[in-house]
């Protein structure tokens, strides 16, 4: 098992406090902004960040994201956690 | 050039000078700015707006204390309602509950608190104010009660470079998200000070190793970034990610600088907000375009592959310690200079220690102490 696969499906991402995902339209782009940092989501790291919306569990997002790009559940699931894992790092997301 | 300046991310709004403590390695210039001085509210509000349609994304709300500002809360809403991520960096001091709580309703993002020392003793020493330390773990409660962001502050030199786990463990323990370590940068009140503030090489390079250990041990529980101790580098810091690349600073009387120390840069011409647009202080203004980008450049900078990295290091140091502002920053091992930047950190970390030369007003400095200036 892989650290990645240990976090629960029923867990609920959020952004806390101090961090927001927002459209800049100056630059025409997705960035997300964090304490001293500015980071700037590729288009499948902004369709996982949209879903974490605080109110949707891990399993549920998973679901949606596979369904939305007609990829393999497994294979999306083992990415979004990968993600969110390095993010958690990071104290950007809380998972 | 015909190239398409990109907008900066990033401003520094240096709201007021004033402030309560005393720091020997305060990054405001020595020549501070009075509170008669200050920018009022209302243009403030105007900076602001023009700053979110510039491009700016993070606000740095910074001083002096900026707290010391009556409108705070009114600049912190404006920030919010613009989409600008705010971030106050304060002392702590003056800081009471019904403050801050106002502050975290007007929709402030993200607090950085400085602390000097984690002791009493020689925090309160080194701020230049008694019961400092108190009311920094006071305000520090205060702020993760209130559910904020918290980053804790450490600006490193030798009077307490061996309390750097210290401090981890201190923001830890308070609910910090980030700690910084800050290794102190020699300009203005820093270069005064700067014999008495610098340590050696060899606590220097384990201060850097200690922070590395801390960030394998504490992964996942708190973000440690570092401020490299550059007298001590092989290569420069590519400071304010370049000159007029990503951000720039408003002094409190209004002035629109590259840097907090660009000001001692002889013979720049830096333009007023009071007078122009951000941005077309940013796009047009002399003091931005002079070291922009990397035709400034003289060697080893024009041909070095590191020039578009560090884009040439720091323009202040590079005056300060070769006298010229268009050389390499000598902290470069490249730079013909680089012998003096050894020369004196080896000299300086020999000096004992002594009085510090205190940051205050200068033209008067006995009352400087009690600072009737600092709290309105």
């Amino acid at each position: 098992m892989t650290e990645a696969a240990a976090i629960s499906g029923a867990i609920i991402p959020r952004l806390p406090r101090g961090v927001r995902l927002r459209y800049d339209d100056v630059r025409s782009q997705w960035m997300l902004l964090a304490p001293e940092r500015i980071l700037k989501p590729d288009g499948i790291a902004l369709e996982i960040l949209k879903r974490c919306d605080g109110k949707t569990t891990l399993d549920a997002i998973i679901d949606d994201l596979a369904k939305s790009f007609g990829a393999a559940r497994e294979e999306v699931a083992s990415d979004v956690r990968e993600f969110l894992n390095g993010l958690a790092a990071k104290r950007i997301i809380e998972l | 050039m015909t190239e398409r300046i990109a907008a900066p991310t990033g401003m520094l709004a240096e709201l007021t000078h004033r402030c309560p403590l005393r720091c020997p390695y305060c990054s405001n210039p020595v020549e501070l700015d009075r509170r008669s001085q200050e920018l009022d509210t209302e243009t403030w509000l105007r900076v602001l707006a023009e700053a979110a349609r510039l491009g700016v994304i993070q606000v740095h709300l910074s001083g002096g204390e900026p707290t010391a500002r009556k409108d705070i809360a009114v600049i912190v809403r404006s920030c919010a309602e613009l989409g600008l991520y705010s971030n106050l960096i304060t002392s702590g001091i003056g800081l009471d509950e019904a403050k801050m709580t106002a502050l975290a309703e007007a929709g402030l993002d993200h607090v950085q608190l400085s602390f000097q020392a984690t002791r009493p003793e020689t925090n309160d020493l080194i701020g230049g104010l008694d019961g400092a330390l108190a009311q920094k773990l006071e305000t520090a409660r205060l702020v993760t009660r209130l559910d904020i962001p918290l980053t804790l502050n450490a600006v490193i030199h030798r009077r307490n470079i061996a309390e750097i786990e210290d401090f981890v463990r201190l923001a830890v323990d308070l609910g910090a998200k980030r700690v910084e370590i800050a290794h102190a940068q020699y300009y203005g009140w820093a270069l005064k000070n700067r014999s008495l503030l610098m340590p050696t090489r060899e606590e220097t390079l384990a201060a850097v190793a200690t922070v590395e250990r801390l960030r394998r041990e504490y992964a996942g529980t708190i973000v440690i970034d570092a401020v490299v101790p550059d007298y001590h580098a092989r290569y420069p810091k590519a400071c304010m990610g370049g000159w007029g690349r990503q951000s720039l600073n408003v002094t409190p009387s209004g002035k629109v600088l590259p840097c907090h120390a660009a000001e001692t840069i002889q013979g720049l011409e830096f333009w007023t907000v009071k007078d122009k647009s951000l941005a077309e202080i940013w796009t047009a203004s002399p003091a931005f375009n002079v070291f922009r980008g990397t035709s400034w450049m003289r060697e080893p900078c024009r041909s070095c592959e590191r020039r578009e990295i560090d884009w040439g290091g720091c323009r202040c140091q590079a005056l300060a310690i070769t006298g010229a502002a268009e050389e390499a920053d000598p902290v470069c091992c490249k730079s013909p200079f680089h012998e003096r930047v050894e020369v004196i950190a080896a000299a300086d970390a020999t000096q004992p220690n002594g009085q510090y030369h205190y940051r205050g007003f200068e033209k008067r400095s006995d009352q400087a102490t009690n600072i009737p200036e600092a709290v309105p």
